[in-house]
């Protein structure tokens, strides 16, 4: 403990210095121009729409790859749901494999790196843009996302690496280089190396910089204005404590309320629904009509589509590849197991909490509508649908949730910041993981990574550097590029897989034990 | 009555105080003890990734310190009681493995120990000795 709370402060106060207020000011515009010239490029081609269209070809290529896993698995997310909740129970779980990791922690673990920002504050744009017919678009990807993460996780299992000391490490460069070696396949390598540059990217940016950036601005929306590389050190020594102190009582607090906030957090939803009972059938009305008419909102139709599948896709990150890593750890003989426990993640984190958000900020009248002709009035911009306080992103939420509970703003501020904390400390375990990939694993090695990704922490709090987080962002999906490539090539391996554990399921081979 | 008398044991003054008391019984009437150790998990507990990636080896690591640390010193104490002995290491819920130890070995009766000390978490969420009182399938006896 002491020794730990040494290394937080001697890192608190080494990093101080290099991020005083003016530095960062000078530094921010230096690291904009720097990275806007070498990385726009990068950003345009990953986010480009298809030609005489805003459809990002990126979101086209995770829904495509969700959709064919799901024909190709034949609607695996639906016959395998059942089974998939009495895995997470622990039914089918060896007694005396107690004391090992259960179905049950791969999940969780997986979930608190998932359910974020991405859930309230991005749910809120999809919405103030796409009307409330993205909320239909985005279940439905959803759903559909679900094959994809039953695909990667189930890979991610079956290749990963057991060392002799009893450590396992898995995703998808394991499983790149494994499974086309098994295949016959060439380039397995090249993808591996590709994934994990790409992995630690995403990791720095939007694992890590954007949720500093974003947690900040919550705080900020509570307590008022302060400088960012305050939030910065500050959040910055307790995740240096974690990764590199290995104090995991504070990481153990963070798993233990970040579930209990995502409860809170739907539970609350509910409440207000409840409440609202009687707007219900209306909401859902609302949502079918916009999903197929626009309901006005900018691009019609399509616009809510956009919206919805980017929403669903940004946020379950099924197809990323990032999941595999944190489901690998599971003890099970069979790893498609783990393929249908991880099935569950979109279905939590997109249909059930993403829906919410979305209900409540259609329920409690946030957007703005035309009383005569039902179609929502767009801003000036011509882009986002009023709102009646004019509110957008998380504001947009916080104002909705309020507006049955005024102190829930509070809470959420909580919840938006603790989220931020798993996430960032799920991400530095992928980048570290992509990062010990390329250059090999030992202990001067990984403080070099996990230094780094301190230090990018004050950098995301301290500036709105916007084309960096742009291109972490990019870098994410681009991550998704690579995995999915590669999860076309490896499927018929997981349906092989499935083809005989089903088998051995009906037979009564594969038993329950309680 | 001979049998098997399952000990919850860990190490504690309350838990050797229980096996005395078992292995004097088990003497007078020809019978065994049953020395076990659960370790406390739920599978429903939360890990952050590297906790996960390591949990296997800790796993281990936590099996032989029990086994050194606990086991290893009371079946040397026990060595020559003339008694049949036998120890089990579990990872659980602390009752309900006792209970499920209890059944699988078919012994006639469980003994635990108890502190006496009852604060307030023991009010509020029982102890190993109240619940096993509840739950045991087979008599059981608490050594105070």
């Amino acid at each position: 403990m002491k020794r730990t709370l040494k290394y937080a402060a001697m890192a608190a106060a080494g990093l101080a210095m290099t991020s005083a207020p003016a530095l960062a000011q000078t530094l921010d515009e230096k690291v904009n121009a720097k990275f806007s010239s070498a990385t726009g490029w990068f950003v345009n081609f990953i986010f480009s729409p298809f030609p005489g269209t805003s459809f990002p070809w990126i979101v086209a290529w995770l829904v495509v790859a969700a959709t064919i896993f799901t024909f190709y698995f034949m609607f695996i997310q639906f016959r395998a749901f059942p089974h998939s909740i009495s895995l997470v129970k622990g039914d089918y779980s060896d007694p005396n494999d107690a004391g090992e990791v259960s179905h049950f922690q791969a999940l969780a673990t997986a979930l608190s790196g998932t359910v974020g920002l991405g859930n309230i504050a991005g749910v809120a744009v999809a919405v103030g843009i796409g009307g409330p017919g993205a909320t239909f678009w985005m279940i439905l990807a959803g759903l559909m996302g679900m094959a994809s993460k039953f695909t990667e996780c189930t890979l991610g299992v079956k290749y990963r690496n057991e060392y002799e000391d009893g450590t396992v490490s898995g995703g998808p460069m394991y499983y790149l280089t494994k499974g086309f070696k098994e295949r016959g396949l060439p380039g397995g390598k090249f993808l591996a190396i590709l994934f994990s540059i790409f992995c630690i990217l995403g990791a720095l940016g939007g694992g890590n910089m954007f949720q500093a950036n974003q947690a900040h601005a919550q705080i900020t929306n509570v307590v008022g204005n302060y400088p960012g590389w305050i939030t910065g050190v500050v959040f910055a020594g307790i995740v240096f404590a974690v990764i590199v102190g290995g104090l995991q009582s504070i990481a153990k607090v963070t798993e233990k309320v970040v579930p209990f906030m995502g409860v809170l957090y739907v539970g609350a939803a509910l409440i207000i629904i409840l409440m609202n009972y009687d707007k219900i059938g209306w909401a859902f009305g609302q949502i079918f009509s916009g999903a197929f008419t626009g309901l006005g909102v900018a691009g019609g139709v399509v616009g809510a589509l956009i919206q919805g599948f980017k929403r669903a896709a940004f946020s379950n990150e099924a197809g990323v590849g990032s999941a595999a890593i944190a489901h690998s750890a599971v003890r099970t003989k069979e790893p498609i197991t783990e393929g249908f426990v991880s099935l569950l993640e979109p279905f939590i984190d997109t249909v059930v909490i993403c829906t919410m958000t979305a209900l409540v900020i259609i329920i409690t009248g946030q957007l703005v509508a035309d009383p005569n002709t039902g179609l929502y009035i767009l801003d000036e911009g011509g882009q986002t649908i009023q709102t009646i306080d004019g509110n957008k992103g998380v504001a947009l939420t916080s104002a909705a949730f309020s507006a049955s509970f005024g102190w829930f703003k509070y809470i959420l501020a909580i919840a938006v910041i603790l989220f931020a904390f798993s996430t960032m400390i799920s991400w530095s375990y992928y980048g570290l993981k992509a990062w010990t990939y390329l250059f090999g694993e030992g202990h001067t090695k990984e403080l070099v990574f996990k230094i780094i990704f301190c230090i990018f922490v004050i950098i995301g709090a301290a500036a709105s550097l916007g084309p960096v987080i742009d291109f972490s962002d990019a870098a994410i999906f681009a991550m998704a590029v690579v995995n999915i490539t590669g999860l076309y090539m490896l499927m018929p391996i997981v349906k092989r897989e499935l083809d005989s554990y089903l088998g051995r399921l009906k037979t009564g081979e594969i038993k329950k034990f309680q | 009555m001979s049998g098997k008398f399952v000990v919850g044991y860990d190490g504690s003054e309350a838990s050797i105080r229980a096996l005395d008391f078992a292995v004097d019984r088990a003497k007078n009437q020809g019978g065994s003890v049953l020395i076990a150790h659960v370790l406390e998990w739920s599978p429903y507990s939360f890990l952050t990734p590297k906790e996960l990636e390591e949990r296997h080896k800790r796993r281990g690591e936590e099996l032989a310190r029990a086994e050194e640390a606990i086991i290893d010193p009371v079946k040397k104490r026990l060595s020559q009681s003339g008694i049949g002995v036998e120890t089990k290491i579990k990872y659980g819920h602390i009752a309900n493995t006792l209970c499920d130890i209890c059944k699988e070995s078919g012994a006639v009766q469980i003994v635990v120990g108890r502190d006496g000390d009852g604060g307030l978490g023991t009010r509020i969420f029982g102890s190993v000795a109240s619940s096993l009182v509840q739950t045991a399938p087979v008599p059981c006896t608490v050594v105070p």
